[in-house]
Order: C-alpha cells, then structure tokens, then sequence
C-alpha cells in the first residue's frame, strides 16, 4: 500500500482492488419499529463513484434505512459500512466520510447562508478559517454567491436544497445521501439539482445514494435497488433490472415487481 | 479515481476539534437566541414582573431577619433576586428541551447528530450552549435588578458566574432529561405543571427556610430535598463572594447524575418511530 493520498484529491496511483471497499454497503440488515418491521434482511452496496438510485414508494423503508445508515437509531440486526467502516463499531470514522441531505429542511432559517454552512463546518470540527474558505466556494459551485449574507428564509425551496447540498459537500464526504431530494421542487430547481448531483459523482467520484420514487430522475447508466415494504426486490444495473422483470422500462419492470400501480408521467 | 482505506481517515479527533465543534454550538445557538427577540424579552419580563409587583407587595408581609449571607436587614426584592436569577435559568433549561423535542420532531436535530464527533459530546456542547444563553439573560436581569436598589459588592458580578454555570447545567440537564421521556411535543405543558412550578415554589427562592419550617416542617423537608434550592443557595451565596458547601455538592452531584442519565436516555428515534422517520413513512 503506498502512502495515502489526500481525500480531496483523487489519484490515479493503483491500488490493489479498489472497488473491494464499496463506498456503502448494507448487509443483511433488518429492523423492527415494536411489532411492525420497516426493514426485512436488506442487503446491496454503492459504488464508489456511482449513482445508485433507491426506488420505493412511500413506507418502503427507504426513511429508515437512512436514519440506520447516518447512526440516527441504533442497528438491530445486520451490519452499516461506510468505505469499510462500520457504523455501529466506528462511527466517528465511517461518518467523517458520509454527507447527507434528509428529506425534511434542516437548516436554521433565521441564519444566514453562511452562517448555516460555518455552524455545520464547526459540527465537523473544521476551522473558521478553511470553513470559511470551503463556504464561499460550495455557495459559487451552487450558483448562490450572491446570497450569502441573506437570512436563509428568504430563499426558494430549490435554492434551500442547493444550500443543503453545499452543506453536506462542506467536509468532503466520500458517499452522499439524498432522501427524495426533489420533492415538492419545480421542474427547474429539480433539473438543478440533478445537473449538480451527478457532476459530484463523475467530476469527483462521489458516490451518491439518491432515494426517490420519481422515475424519471433515473439514467441507463445508474445503479438500482428496488425497495418495497422493507424488502429488497431487485438490485444491479439499471438495464439488468428491467431485462430481468422482463420489461421494456423501468416503470413496467418497478410495476411488475411490486404489483404497484404506477400513474402516467413517471411517478409511482 | 479514489479509494478509501481506513488509512485516509484519522482515527479519533484533535482537541482542536472538539472545541471547535463546542464553540460552533454555542456561536449558533447564542446567534439564534439574539433573534428570538420575543424569546429574550419574555425570559426578561417574567422575573421582572416577580420584582417589581409580587416583592413590593410582599414586602411588608413577610420579615427577612438576618441570615447569611446577608450581614444587615434586606430588603425583600434583595431576598429574592438570586431566586429569581435561578427562576430565568429554569425556564431557560426547560426552553432548551422543548426546543430539543421541537427540533427532534422536525428534523433539526439531525444535523446535530450526523457529526462524527461523539454523540454523548454533541449533547454536552448543546447543554452548554444553553447555559451561555441563560447566563445573557441572567446578566441582562442583574443590569436591570441593579437600578431597582440590588446591589450585590461588585466582586459578587464576577464570583457568581461559576455558581451559575454550575446551576445551568444542572436545569439544562434536567431539561434533557425530562425531554427524552416526552413522547411528543404537545405533553410539554404537563412539563409546566408538574416540574417547573413545584420545584420554583417548594424551593427557597420566594422566602427563607425557617420560616418555611415554621409553617410546616413537612415542606420544610421537601424544599430541603429540592436540587433546584441548592441552585438558589448556591447562586445567593456566590452573589456574595461566598460558598455554601452543602449546596455546591448537592448541584454538583445533581449535574452530573442528572446530565450522565440525560445522554445515556437521549434517544433520537423517539418520536420518529411513531410517525415513521422523516415524516415519511406512516
């Protein structure tokens, strides 16, 4: 092994089998809330450098697995690793390397942008000075450098996900999560977040698990795992997925899978 | 393109990190607090109304005989400034939990938590965080407190600070403590009835404790036993450049007791289970 390179920058020196340490991978893990059980032996892996897209629709689990992956509620059965870290064992590394965007808003919305993204640079234990740094330029990557002294209220809900997004990039995280990044957004603020979604995964080898039940938010080349009622129904590429369901398109092989109804438009 | 071995992440974090995070957690919350701005006066007003209407009124009622730390006759606004100084951090302990099961409820609280530093850290910075709050609103009563004819000695200003540190952290764990029980945020008025109102009342912040004893000695024992006397105590005699021992190590081992059971019943499912995480799942 040589000497490890910075995280920021990745580099091109071979290793000895790099895509032996996914950047997540979830092994058989279940979990139960009382009687009612949200997740049922649930086990695939994310890429490093790759888009892989969690399909379910609402109450699939896709919440929980979330909240098990970012150490929110505590593991039951099967085990969290992040880029071989595992969650439970060693949280403090596996979650230096994990950014993630929830799906309710969290940010202080009587805080300025900056404000918002230096508290989060704090949480991390990163600098006032670097964190300052990282700040203005995630605002310039986000197109939001003009606002960065305005209180955080004042923003549209897709510049909001943007700040958001920006937040969760502040202490360079090898594996991004967005629970449903794009809901109740228009059709402009969501082709934006998309766009700066996936430049994160082929610019910097981000690897992103992106949770939606929104179909057309999916690509040929992406990574898919199924999700319904807690259990994994398939997983693999996107083109496999649906070859394997016998289908022509992801929402017929989702439909045959699930035996959801799926509307017209893309969404289920 | 890159990959991550246990090697290119540190193991463990710096001290510089830790404080870091801690002065980012009070830097934000002291930053929410200045615009809350109904959140200041109110948590102003409340002891001041005790001071200027309910003391005037009781003055002539009730008789303060000399008792430490007090060297003269005082006057009964004198008697119960301290009490009123613990009252606001009460209250602001209180606050804080329910602003806790607030931010549990809406998603805030994630943000907290997803940072790697240690969750039983995370909570202390946050307790900490509430107390700095409480000792801006401690301090701004005392200025006002001080054109109204309380005027501890000087040194008192400096000598109480670490009295009400302590006694902060002690309401706040408190707070933490209580808020991890509450399922969801609307039970927090029994919070009012059943924690804040006993303990301000059964305690010596309105009136000396021998004559509490004169009038039932059962009380008397309850007020004894009530941690949130020792704050007062505590407070009273700092105010005065002086240290009532008894009462230092009954809110020192409250604060830890209290603050050690806070983060080992801290549970952030809570809540969310019952929902469904993230509002998302029934």
């Amino acid at each position: 092994m040589t000497s490890p390179a910075p995280i920021a920058e990745p580099r091109e020196t071979p290793r000895p089998d790099p895509a032996a340490v996914p950047a997540l991978s979830i092994d058989g893990v279940s979990h139960s809330y009382g009687p009612r059980r949200a997740l049922i032996d649930v086990s695939f892996n994310v890429r490093p450098a790759s888009f892989t897209a969690l399909l379910g629709l609402n109450g699939a689990g896709k919440s929980t697995l979330f909240s098990l992956i970012t150490r929110l509620f505590g593991i039951q059965t099967g085990r969290v690793g992040i880029f071989g870290h595992d969650i439970s064992r060693t949280p403090g590394e596996a979650l230096r390397l994990l950014g993630v965007v929830f799906q309710p808003r969290t940010l202080d919305l009587d805080l300025s942008l900056t404000q918002n993204l230096l508290y989060h640079a704090a949480l991390h234990g990163i600098s006032r000075r670097e964190a300052a740094a990282r700040s203005a330029e995630l605002l310039a990557r986000i197109g939001l450098s003009d606002r960065a002294g305005s209180k955080v209220r004042d923003l549209s809900g897709g510049q909001m996900r943007r700040l958001e997004i920006a937040r969760a990039l502040l202490h360079r995280p090898r594996l991004l999560l967005l629970d449903e990044p794009t809901v109740g957004l228009d059709v402009k603020a969501r082709a934006d977040i998309i766009r700066i979604v996936r430049q994160l995964v082929t610019e910097q080898g981000i690897g992103v698990l992106w949770a939606t039940h929104l179909f057309d938010e999916i690509m040929p080349s992406d990574d898919l795992v199924v999700l319904h009622q807690g259990k994994v129904l398939a997983q693999g590429p996107m083109g496999r997925v649906i070859t394997e369901a016998g289908a022509q398109d992801v929402n017929t092989a989702f439909m045959r899978l699930t035996g959801a109804q799926v509307m017209p438009g893309g969404g289920a | 393109m890159s990959s991550i071995t246990s090697r290119d992440v540190p193991r463990g974090f710096s001290a510089t990190e830790y404080l870091t995070c801690l002065t980012g957690i009070v830097w934000r919350e002291g930053l929410r607090f200045l615009h809350q701005r109904e959140r200041f006066v109110s948590a102003l007003v409340r002891p001041l109304v005790w001071l200027f209407i309910f003391a005037a009124g009781f003055r002539q009622v009730l008789g303060i005989s000399i008792i430490p730390p007090y060297e003269t006759y005082i006057l009964y606004e004198v008697f119960i400034a301290p009490g009123l100084m613990a009252m606001i951090q009460l209250f602001n302990g209180m606050q804080s939990s329910l602003s806790m099961v607030y931010d549990r409820e809406m998603g805030n609280m994630r943000t907290l938590l997803v940072s790697p530093l240690p969750r039983g850290f995370l909570l202390f910075c946050k307790l900490l965080a509430g107390t700095a709050v409480s000792l801006l609103q401690v301090y701004a009563f005392l200025i006002i407190a001080w054109f109204w004819d309380i005027t501890p000695p000087p040194i008192g200003y400096l000598t109480v600070l670490p009295a009400l540190i302590l006694s902060g952290l002690m309401l706040g764990s408190l707070g933490m403590l209580i808020s991890s029980g509450i399922k969801q945020l609307e039970n927090f008025a029994g919070v009012m009835n059943f924690v804040i109102f006993p303990m301000f009342f059964a305690s010596s912040a309105l009136y000396p404790l021998w004559r509490v004893q004169e009038g039932s000695p059962y009380l008397y024992y309850v007020c004894q036993a009530n941690p949130f006397t020792h704050a007062v105590e505590l407070i009273r005699f700092a105010l005065y450049g002086q240290i009532n021992w008894i009462s230092l190590a009954v809110v020192g081992a409250c604060t830890i007791v209290f603050m050690i059971a806070a983060i080992y019943a801290y549970d952030p499912s809570r809540g969310l289970a019952r929902r469904g995480p993230a509002g998302g799942e029934g």
